[in-house]
């Protein structure tokens, strides 16, 4: 197999000892949730930290609390599997539950955290490889070279963000918190991602993500998940949808968003569809025009484990599915 | 016979479901694999590979390698010059390149060291300078006409272009057949490539002692073929090399024939005196391959208005990467089986096996039958729709005979194809449903054939293919020495099986000792699917003969004639009085005490009139034939295109089931197999880069995309099987591809002409817009 390069280990008592030892070790520490994303980048040495620094020793990263006023809290450091479980995540969060539940295999979702998914290093076929692999390639954008494998003519990295819950979360209108050296940041989902493979997030080397609120839904808000994979488990998505829908006394739509996962570098959320929903009854008619708006604005590239073209033509199946989803009264 | 045990009694422990001895130990993790040794003073190695796909190697330094601390030793290919392959006939590979490169991944240098990390950066610090030459990376590149210029991949090949093997055969008056068919069925297929993915990676240990001997453990399929190619390459007398096959992780013929790292950890032992381990990454595990050809077939049949087979033409194009490995047997093998499932009236086959610039193929479960045969039954369901007739009753119509001879000469024995058949239609109720499930639902049927052994060995001998020995210890304890190595698949089950019922003892009182050249017999190995049948019988000889002895001794003791002693439950005594006996104990010491240490020994040869006399005639014969049928169930999502399998039973004739539940092991794994192959697997390739190196993105089925899988063990009785047995390891995966296929063509109600069969592709065939794949004329690129 392949071995982990040689690295100090350091676990945080605190978020603020966190902070500290990142703050003093720089561009040679890098924080470690549940490992399940960066060790596996580390053997294919994407990364070399020479230390790196333990969160999951900081208990007060690990509850999930939900306020009838407010919405929920959601400590960074809860296992994707906590999440899943979670009574009040699945009663007033269900697309989250559902997506959680969805990652990879149920050993990478005890060990995987909800802030690591979030902070998932965006993936591509030509990036996901072994040292000896990239080197035969002749590198890309994103480590070592200065050309997008996938994109020859781009300046940018194309890599794409292949988190399940980060779609869902956009959808529900979430923010989380950064805190560093300087203090904390609160930013909205949609704000921390760019589209930009190479620096998919806004979060700084010594900041650390430490919660994530999801605001209270309105009555009648129903959302959903879907992933388009290859096999039932362990696999990344080629295509995720995330829906939120609220509806009126009367049915008529008043909030919707359609947020895309694994097509770019960001979460990407279809306004067009979203606009299409709100104030309308969702119907099959509606439906199919917001998933043709979902088709239309979704541009996978070449660099998953399917063609672009059969990516695009999901695009609309899966986005037709996760409104079918919505638009029966559940939940 | 078959029904029965040793010596005219029913059978005590063949045919009984025991937990198998090894079992404990492989579940709770006790077992030792290869890369569990650690040995004192232990260095580790790393194998630098190339980054090109073909290019000439202008310069290796590796000087700064050698300085770094740590780094103990760095070899090149001019340190082990001597040319080795697995076959006689393709002595093409050393064990680090030497002035060529001909696939990414392909060994250059190795380094050892203190320990893995510093090997792995030593590794890196080697400067290999480059001409770059192009690259074949298809079939159809690799047969294109090179002109005078252009450098082939092997330069001292014979043949024109990039062609490694062509080989033509015609069995009876094949255009007579033609002429005398009704409908000629003219298809075009392509079998991807894929690999092996057993879970354990590749791994050996080797040492060399104070005496001057050299010790390799390596998880190997194959100790007696790398014992061969080491005392070679290491250019030492075999008889100062040890090889010992731990317990493997699994094999499926990816570890049939001897390869870099092994021979790499020889060469460091013996040059640093210190022992040496190399284990390859899951990566270096997708280079070093040997995995399932890519095939290209076109397949002629000619049906008489009965249905029967009056002619039939397969043309094979078989994409064989950078080195012969076991290709030339692939390339036959592709067209030796397929006359052995139906009655053919003639029969022609050409194959081509050409090499490209990716990692070498070799033999994967069903080693070259399993890619016509994906083609034979796909267009024999074509066949039996067209005619009307239900595809199972038809298949069993024209299914050969038991004790009979296929076109191509082969000797059939016992055959229960026709059973297997009748079983997995009835079991699934086929004839309903085929053809009448609502849409997107199908249901496809197949069946194959598949050998229990091959009947010739790699390189010419006349010895045997298998040897045993049997010692009885006067405390009453057996051991059997055997030269098999098991991979998984229960060989050291299967001789304590057999050794325990030949002397009627408790299977636990029996132990195994096997894969060691030091110690045991020859036997040649877990290929072809020969161990049951070869070494069981040689076993079972071994065993009887020690049996004789002690016979002889209890019949004296007793007063009795020596054949009236059974052996049963611990005990020898009179069939006559059967309350005079001895216990095996006693018995075993009076044996001793009359005829001195008690040991047995046995072999077998294959029978020698198997085949015809042809060139090629030596791959395809075997002294049985296993026959498997199943029937495949789907949903597709017409959507989305995704293939879901509902459902799949296999039965597969195994003669006698020595033990049901490894039958059934066997059966469930190569359904299994069978699904990945058919659905997901493929050795892809882009930039001349295997595009997928890993298990997360070269897809293999998990638990929760495996389908209920119903296992049906037909027993014939094959009178040269040891107590009636056959094999299971291979030929219960062939059907299952096509089955499926088949099924999925019930379900879109058309065919998709290559695997794997991916959502992808299924929308293709809905949309229209793949169709059959463009037919060829037949031989037009034969290559000579």
């Amino acid at each position: 197999m392949l071995r982990l390069p040689a690295f100090d280990f350091q676990p945080a008592r605190s978020v603020d000892h966190a902070v500290a030892l990142l703050a003093a070790h720089g561009n040679n520490a890098l924080p470690v949730a549940g490992g399940t994303d960066l060790y596996a980048n580390m053997k294919l040495g994407l990364f070399a930290p020479q230390l790196v620094i333990g969160l999951r020793s900081i208990a007060e990263l690990r509850t999930i609390r939900f306020d009838p006023q407010h919405g929920l809290r959601i400590g960074a450091l809860c296992s994707l599997d906590a999440v899943a479980r979670d009574p009040a995540v699945a009663l007033h969060y269900p697309a989250l539950a559902r997506a959680a539940a969805m990652v990879g295999t149920p050993e990478i979702r005890n060990m995987g955290t909800i802030g690591g998914n979030l902070c998932l290093e965006t993936r591509c076929n030509y990036y996901n490889q072994s040292a000896e692999w990239r080197k035969a390639l002749g590198y890309c954008l994103k480590r070592d070279g200065d050309l997008c494998r996938v994109a020859v003519h781009s300046a940018t990295c194309k890599a794409v963000n292949a988190s399940d819950t980060a779609p869902v979360m956009q959808a529900y209108d979430a923010r989380i918190t950064l805190v560093g050296p300087l203090g904390e940041r609160n930013l909205a989902v949609r704000d921390f991602y760019q589209n930009d493979g190479a620096r998919a997030n806004v979060k700084r080397a010594d900041e650390i993500l430490t919660e994530i609120v999801l605001p209270l839904q309105a009555s009648g808000m129903r959302s959903t998940y879907r992933k388009l994979r290859l096999r039932n488990a362990f696999d990344f998505p080629l295509v995720g949808v995330a829906v939120t829908l609220a509806t009126d006394a009367q049915g008529a739509c008043t909030q919707a968003r359609v947020v895309l996962g694994a097509v770019t570098s960001a979460p990407f959320e279809v306004e067009a569809a979203g606009s299409l929903l709100r104030g309308s009854h969702l119907g099959e008619e509606i439906a199919a025009g917001a998933a043709e708006e979902v088709f239309k604005a979704g541009k996978p590239l070449e660099n998953a484990n399917a063609s672009l073209l059969y990516r695009k033509r999901m695009l609309r199946v899966i986005a037709q599915r996760a409104l079918e989803d919505v638009s029966h009264p559940l939940r | 016979m078959s029904k029965n045990g040793a010596s005219g009694t029913r059978a005590h422990v063949v045919g009984a479901a025991l937990p198998r001895i090894d079992g404990y130990a492989k579940v709770t993790g006790a077992a030792i694999f290869a890369d569990d040794i650690a040995l004192p003073r232990m260095l580790f190695g790393k194998l630098l590979r190339s980054p090109h796909a073909h290019a000439r190697i202008t310069s290796i330094d590796y000087e700064r390698a050698l300085r770094l601390p740590g780094v103990v030793a760095v070899a090149v290919g001019s340190d082990l010059p001597v040319r080795y392959g697995i076959l006689p006939s393709a002595q093409d590979e050393t064990v680090f390149a030497i002035d060529r490169v001909r696939y990414v991944g392909e060994p250059i240098a190795g380094v050892v060291a203190e320990d893995e990390l510093t090997a792995q950066y030593a590794a890196t610090l080697i400067d290999v300078r480059y001409d770059i030459l192009p690259s074949v990376m298809s079939i159809d590149e690799a047969l294109r006409d090179l002109g005078a210029d252009a450098e082939k991949i092997h330069p001292e090949s014979r043949k024109a272009n990039n062609v490694h093997k062509d080989v033509h055969l015609t069995f009876g008056d094949i255009e007579a057949g033609f002429a005398e068919a009704e409908r000629i069925f003219d298809n075009e297929y392509f079998f991807e490539g894929n690999t092996h993915a057993a879970l354990e990676e590749h791994s050996a240990v080797a040492s060399f002692g104070a005496d001057g001997k050299l010790t390799l453990w390596s998880s190997t399929q194959t100790p007696h073929y790398l014992h061969r190619v080491a005392a070679s390459v290491l250019e030492m007398p075999a008889s100062r090399i040890r090889i010992i096959a731990p317990p493997i992780g699994g094999g499926f013929g990816g570890k049939t024939e001897p390869v870099a790292h092994e021979l790499a950890a020889a060469h460091f032992a013996r040059k640093t005196g210190r022992p040496v381990k190399f284990t390859l990454s899951r990566e270096e595990v997708f280079y070093t391959h040997r995995g399932r050809h890519p095939v290209r077939i076109h397949l002629q049949t000619g049906i008489k208005s009965d249905g029967t087979i009056a002619a039939c033409r397969l043309q094979t194009w078989l994409d064989g990467g950078a080195y012969g490995s076991y290709g030339v047997a692939t390339t036959y093998y592709t067209g030796a089986l397929l006359p052995v499932t139906y009655k053919m009236g003639a029969y022609a086959f050409d194959g081509c096996r050409v090499y490209t610039n990716k990692p070498p193929c070799g033999p994967k479960r069903g080693h070259g039958t399993t890619q016509p045969r994906y083609a034979f039954e796909s267009q024999l369901d074509a066949i039996a729709t067209e005619l009307g007739l239900d595809a199972g009753a038809y298949r069993a119509a024209i299914a050969v005979d038991p004790y009979t001879r296929t076109v191509n000469h082969l000797r059939v024995t016992s055959c229960g194809m026709r059973e297997a058949l009748n079983a997995v239609s009835e079991r699934t109720d086929y004839s309903s449903k085929h053809g009448k499930l609502s849409s997107g639902r199908g249901i496809g049927l197949a069946a194959s054939a598949y050998l229990c052994g091959a009947g010739l060995p790699i390189y010419w001998n006349p010895m045997p293919h298998s040897g045993a020995i049997v010692k009885v210890d006067r405390g009453g304890g057996v051991t059997v020495f055997c030269g098999t190595s098991d991979c998984g698949q229960g060989s050291q089950n299967m001789l304590a099986v057999i050794v325990a019922e030949t002397l009627g003892v408790d299977v636990l009182d029996v132990s195994v000792c096997a894969g060691d050249t030091d110690l045991t017999p020859v036997d040649l190995g877990s290929y072809s699917s020969r161990v049951t049948f070869m070494a069981g019988n040689a076993a079972r000889s071994a065993a009887s003969d020690v049996r004789e002895r002690i016979a002889a001794a209890v019949g004296a003791e007793l007063g009795v004639p020596a054949d009236r002693c059974i052996f049963e439950s611990g005990r020898v005594f009179d069939r006559e009085d059967p309350e005079r006996s001895l216990s095996f104990v006693d018995a075993a010491r009076a044996a001793e005490a009359r005829f001195g240490t008690l040991a047995g020994v046995g072999s077998y040869t294959p029978p020698a009139d198997l085949h015809g006399d042809f060139k090629g005639s030596g791959v395809g014969p075997s002294p049985a034939y296993s026959y498997s049928a199943c029937v495949a169930e789907v949903e597709v999502d017409f959507e989305t295109g995704e293939v879901r399998v509902e459902r799949i039973v296999l039965a597969h004739d195994c003669g006698r089931a020595l033990n049901p539940h490894i039958v059934e092991g066997q059966i469930e794994g190569s359904a299994y197999m069978g699904m990945g192959e058919a659905l997901m697997e493929e050795s892809a390739f882009r930039n001349d880069l295997h595009r997928i190196p890993n298990l997360l993105d070269y897809k293999t089925p998990t638990i929760l995309d495996t389908p209920r899988i119903e296992a049906i063990i037909i027993e014939t009785e094959e009178l040269e099987g040891p107590y009636g047995a056959k094999e299971a390891g291979e030929g219960p995966l062939n059907p299952v591809i096509p089955a499926i296929a088949n099924a999925v063509a019930d379900a879109i109600g058309t065919r998709i002409y290559a695997t794997p069969i991916t959502p992808e592709r299924v929308l293709q065939a809905l949309d229209g817009t793949s169709g059959p794949l463009r037919l060829r004329a037949p031989i037009a690129e034969r290559a000579v």
